[in-house]
């Protein structure tokens, strides 16, 4: 068999994988995830509303969020509401939660230290050391020049 | 009436975070976790430069619920966690103000994995 050299293999890529319909995706993704901020919005009024001082409805509406997605990706609303939403689905916290949940539900089979415990931070782990080592920098920048 | 434009800007702003992803997705092939880490890290630059602050005000919700205002809150943590306890809270700052996010996150998912069937992978 013939070995591909890599510019061989990526015009093989391009050919099988389906044309991006983004006059449909681009559209797609804004409104679902306009409505998830919308959303969001609405439970700040709400809990600003009852009485929260800002700070603290702004995390109640995160964890609100994330509740809200964990358990839509436990009954499995969430993926397939992505194969159609995109990135109206991965950038909101709620894709956030969902990249959080998702592994862990899949790999469950794997137990409970290697399948769930680890699969947890497949996805959130990096996002969640590139963005403390991200705001470290700006610490030390902000401590030494600020 | 005031209250629509509030919820009109942040679905506007919000869908545009999105639309933005998605171009992402579309043109440049990133896949889903290095949009995640791009925004999140991008949302600290914007918080650090204090380009992000006046869009939270602006558009509330659609600037907060994507994941750049998750980085815009870590650099916020940060600068304020410096101001109170100096070089301490160059280390303490961004897990702080984004402590109850993650921990909603992990409990969640975790009694969701374990309340669970195991999923049929058709």
């Amino acid at each position: 068999m013939k070995k591909l050299t890599k510019n061989e293999y990526s015009t093989l890529a391009d050919k099988a994988s389906p044309p991006t319909k983004s006059y449909r995706t681009i559209p797609t993704a804004f409104l679902v995830g306009g409505l998830i901020c919308t959303l969001g919005q609405g439970l700040l009024n709400l809990y600003q509303y009852l009485g929260l001082p800002e700070k603290t409805a702004s995390a109640a509406v995160s964890v609100s969020l994330i509740f809200l997605s964990v358990l839509a990706t436990g009954l499995n609303v969430y993926d397939n509401l992505a194969k159609y939403a995109g990135a109206g689905t991965l950038v909101p916290i709620t894709g956030f939660a969902n990249a959080v949940a998702s592994p862990a539900l899949e790999f469950k089979s794997e137990g409970l230290i290697l399948g769930i415990g680890a699969k947890l931070f497949t996805i959130s782990g990096p996002v969640i050391v590139y963005g403390i080592a991200a705001s470290c920098v700006y610490g030390l920048l902000y401590y030494l020049f600020g | 009436m005031e209250m629509l434009w509030e919820y009109a800007k942040a679905f506007l702003v919000g869908g545009a975070f999105c639309a933005v992803g998605q171009v992402l997705i579309d043109y440049t092939k990133l896949t889903p976790a290095r949009i995640l880490v791009t925004y999140v890290v991008a949302g600290v630059v914007l918080g650090a430069l204090g380009v992000y602050q006046p869009l939270i005000d602006f558009a509330g919700a659609g600037a907060t619920v994507p994941l750049t205002g998750f980085g815009a809150a870590l650099a916020k943590g940060v600068r304020e966690a410096v101001d109170k306890d100096g070089l301490l809270g160059v280390l303490t700052g961004g897990l702080t103000a984004s402590s109850a996010g993650i921990t909603a996150a992990m409990v969640f998912g975790l009694i969701a994995a374990l309340i669970s069937k195991p999923k049929d992978k058709a």
